[in-house]
C-alpha cells in the first residue's frame, strides 16, 4: 500500500544528514510505510476550497525598533562548538576527493 | 516542618515567605532534600543546581533588607530541560546537546529569576520534546510517582513527576501537542498550554514553531496562575508573541473558587473526544466531572468537532516537518556532539554519523518523516492538506465556542500505561495525544486538571478544559471552581492520596 522503500528511506536519510544502518532502514521502512498510510487521511477533507493555515495566530509585519541590542560575543558564540580557531567554527572538508 | 515546606502549594508557601515565618533557604533545602531521597526512584530530574540555595540567602537577604519582591520571591522551580538557562545544562533530553550550556537565559527563565524564584534543576523530557512517555530521553525515563512501574507521560514527564512527588512547588513546561497537559492528568497534576504567542518561546528549543507554547506546571490552578503571571507577556525576542495585555490570572483563579463562575456557564461537551478506546474509568470520572458542574449550575452543550478526526494525521505531519527544518541546526558545527567518521570525512559525513550517534529512534524517525512530507512532489498532498485541515479544524473551534463559553474532554484517553507497552508501536504511541492535539493546532489554551482515580487502577484521571484564544483567564476561573468543588469531595487535593514515596527524614 504504502510506497515507502528500503531506498526512498535511504535516500531521505541521506538528504537529512542522518547515517542508518540496514538495520534502522529495515525498521523505518516499515514504520514510516504504516505512518504515511495513516496520515494520508489529510486528503479526505483538504478540498481545493479550503485555505491553508500557517499559523495558528497569524500576526503580520512583526518588526522591532532599528536600534542595536545585546548580542552574544565571539567569544561566547564560539564557547560550546567541537572546534574552533578563536574566531571562527572549524569543520572538516567541505569537498570530498571526488569533487 | 521539612514534610510540610514541601506539601503546602506554591500560593501558601508564598505566604509564609513573604511573612517571613520561613526563609527561602530553608524552602529551597526541604525540596534538595526531597530531591535526594526521591529522586533516585522518579528521576525527574537530569540536573540539579549548585546555586539554588545560594540564589535562595539572597532573595531572603533582598527580603530581610525591607525590598518589595513578587509574589512568588523565594519559591523554588524546576525548569523543563527544552529551556535555556545559562548555568545550567540544557540538553533537551537528547545525547546530541549532552553538557550543552547556552550562552543566554531564555525569556520565561529570566523572568522567573526577574521575579526571584529559586532554579531548583532541570527536568527530564522525550528528546526534544518527542513522545508521551519520557521513554524517548536519552538519559533514561522518569517514574510515574503513583506507580514506578508506569509512565510520567510526555514529553513533560519530568516536571509533573517533580511537582506531583512533591520535589518542586511549581515548574515550567512546553506543550507542542499535549506535552503540559497529558503529564499532568496522568500524574494528578495541573498544566496549562496558554493561546499560542501569550508565552514568550525564545530561548526554547524549538521543535515544531507553529504549534510549540510554554506553560506552567503545578499542583493547584492558583498555583499555575500564579506561576504564569510571572512567565507570560509579549516578548520582542520572539516575533510570534502577542502584543495583548493580560488580565491576572491569579485573580481569575482566586475569582473561580467561589463557584459563582459555573452558574450559566455553557459547558461544551466535544463528542469527538470521548468515544471509543477510551478507559471506562476515565470515561466514568470525566462524566462525573460534568455531572458536577451541572449541579453547579453549568449548563452541559454537546458539541460536534468534525474534523478533529483529523487532528492527529495532521500533526503528524505538521510536526515533522517543521522538526525536520528546526533540528537542521544540529549540524556538529556551532554546538553538541560532532562525531568524526573513521578515517576522516567531509563535513557532510560528519554531519551524518554525528546525527546518527545523537539522535534517537523517534527523532530520527520524525525527522525522516519530516523530510519525506516536504519532498517536491508530495508537499502538497501532506503538508498542503495538512495545513488545511488546520483551518478545518480552526473552523470547528469557532462553530463549538457559539454554542459554549468552555469545550472538556478527558485530558488524556487513558491512565499511565506501563513501560514499554507502546514504545515499539509509533502510531499506538501518538494516539496519547489525541484530545490535547486540537488545541496546539487552533492556537487555543488548555488546561488539564485532575478529576479523580480511575476505579479499575487507582490511577489518576484529568480533565482537560479549552477556551477561546485569549481568553486563558476563563480556564482558571473555571478550573479553580471546579477543582474547588472535587477538593470539598476529595476532603482535600487528589495528591494526597498519593503513595508515600522514599525514606522520610
Amino acid at each position: 500500500m504504502s510506497e515507502i522503500t528500503p531506498e526512498l528511506v535511504e535516500h531521505l536519510a541521506n538528504l537529512a544528514r542522518i547515517g542508518l544502518t540496514p538495520e534502522e532502514v529495515q525498521s523505518l521502512t516499515g514504520e514510516l510505510g504504516a505512518i504515511v498510510d495513516s496520515v494520508a487521511k489529510v486528503s479526505e477533507v483538504a478540498t481545493p476550497d479550503v485555505p491553508a493555515t500557517s499559523h495558528p495566530i497569524p500576526l503580520v509585519n512583526v518588526f522591532r525598533p532599528d536600534v542595536p541590542g545585546e548580542t552574544v560575543t565571539t567569544e561566547q558564540a564560539l564557547a560550546m562548538a567541537p572546534e574552533h580557531d578563536g574566531s571562527r567554527f572549524k569543520v572538516s572538508a567541505i569537498l570530498g576527493e571526488e569533487q | 516542618m521539612s514534610t510540610e515546606l514541601i506539601t503546602m502549594s506554591a500560593a501558601q508557601l508564598a505566604e509564609k515567605l513573604a511573612a517571613r515565618e520561613i526563609s527561602s533557604v530553608e524552602a529551597t533545602q526541604a525540596h534538595l532534600n526531597r530531591i535526594a531521597d526521591v529522586d533516585g526512584d522518579i528521576h525527574a530530574f537530569l540536573h540539579v543546581s549548585e546555586a539554588a540555595l545560594s540564589t535562595a540567602a539572597s532573595v531572603d537577604a533582598a527580603r530581610g533588607g525591607g525590598a518589595q519582591l513578587g509574589p512568588l520571591a523565594g519559591v523554588p522551580v524546576a525548569i523543563k530541560d527544552v529551556l535555556c538557562t545559562f548555568d545550567m545544562p540544557s540538553t533537551s533530553g537528547s545525547k546530541i546537546l549532552e553538557g550543552y550550556i547556552p550562552p543566554y537565559d531564555a525569556t520565561v527563565v529570566r523572568k522567573l529569576r526577574e521575579a526571584n524564584l529559586v532554579p531548583l534543576g532541570k527536568t527530564n523530557m522525550d528528546e526534544f520534546a518527542m513522545g508521551s512517555s519520557t521513554e524517548h530521553s536519552a538519559y533514561g525515563p522518569t517514574k510515574n510517582p503513583w506507580d514506578l512501574e508506569r509512565i510520567p507521560g510526555g514529553s513533560g514527564g519530568g516536571s509533573a513527576a517533580a511537582v506531583s512527588a512533591f520535589e518542586a512547588p511549581l515548574a515550567l513546561g512546553s506543550d507542542t501537542g499535549g506535552s503540559i497537559r497529558q503529564p499532568a492528568a496522568v500524574t494528578g497534576s495541573v498544566g496549562m498550554k496558554p493561546t499560542y504567542g501569550g508565552v514568550s518561546r525564545y530561548g526554547a528549543i524549538a521543535l515544531a514553531s507553529s504549534l510549540d507554547q510554554v506553560g506552567p506546571v503545578a499542583r493547584s490552578v492558583l498555583d499555575a496562575a500564579l506561576l504564569h503571571d510571572v512567565i507570560g507577556g509579549y516578548d520582542p525576542h520572539d516575533a510570534t508573541s502577542l502584543t495583548d495585555t493580560w488580565p491576572s490570572f491569579a485573580e481569575a483563579a482566586r475569582a473561580g473558587r467561589n463557584g459563582e463562575s459555573l452558574k450559566g456557564l455553557r459547558v461544551g461537551v466535544v463528542a469527538e473526544l470521548n468515544g471509543e478506546g477510551f478507559q471506562a474509568g476515565v470515561r466514568q470520572r470525566f462524566d462525573e466531572a460534568v455531572a458536577l458542574l451541572a449541579k453547579a449550575g453549568a449548563e452541559i452543550v454537546e458539541v460536534a468537532a468534525p474534523s478533529f478526526e483529523y487532528a492527529i494525521s495532521a500533526y503528524y505531519l505538521i510536526l515533522p516537518a517543521e522538526a525536520s527544518s528546526n533540528l537542521a541546526k544540529f549540524d556538529s558545527v556551532r554546538f553538541g556532539l560532532r562525531v568524526t567518521p573513521e578515517g576522516g570525512g567531509t563535513v557532510e559525513e560528519v554531519m551524518a554519523a554525528t546525527r546518527e550517534a545523537g539522535f534517537g529512534p523517534e527523532v530520527k524517525r520524525r525527522i525522516i518523516l519530516g523530510t519525506y512530507a516536504l519532498s517536491a512532489g508530495y508537499y502538497d498532498a501532506y503538508y498542503g492538506s495538512a495545513q488545511k485541515v488546520r483551518t478545518l479544524i480552526q473552523r470547528d473551534f469557532s462553530a463549538a465556542f457559539e454554542k459554549a463559553d468552555v469545550l472538556v474532554s478527558p485530558a488524556a484517553p487513558t491512565t499511565a500505561f506501563r513501560f514499554g507497552e507502546k514504545l515499539d508501536d509509533p502510531l499506538a504511541m501518538y494516539l496519547n495525544d489525541i484530545t490535547t492535539i486540537p488545541a496546539n493546532l487552533a492556537g487555543v489554551p488548555g488546561m488539564g486538571l485532575p478529576i479523580g482515580l480511575a476505579p479499575e487502577d487507582g490511577l489518576p484521571v484529568g480533565i482537560q478544559l479549552m477556551a477561546p484564544a485569549r481568553e486563558d483567564a476563563r480556564l482558571y476561573t473555571v478550573g479553580a471552581g471546579l477543582e474547588t468543588l472535587l477538593e470539598e469531595q476529595w476532603g482535600g487535593s487528589l495528591l494526597a492520596q498519593a503513595p508515600a514515596l522514599g525514606v522520610e527524614r
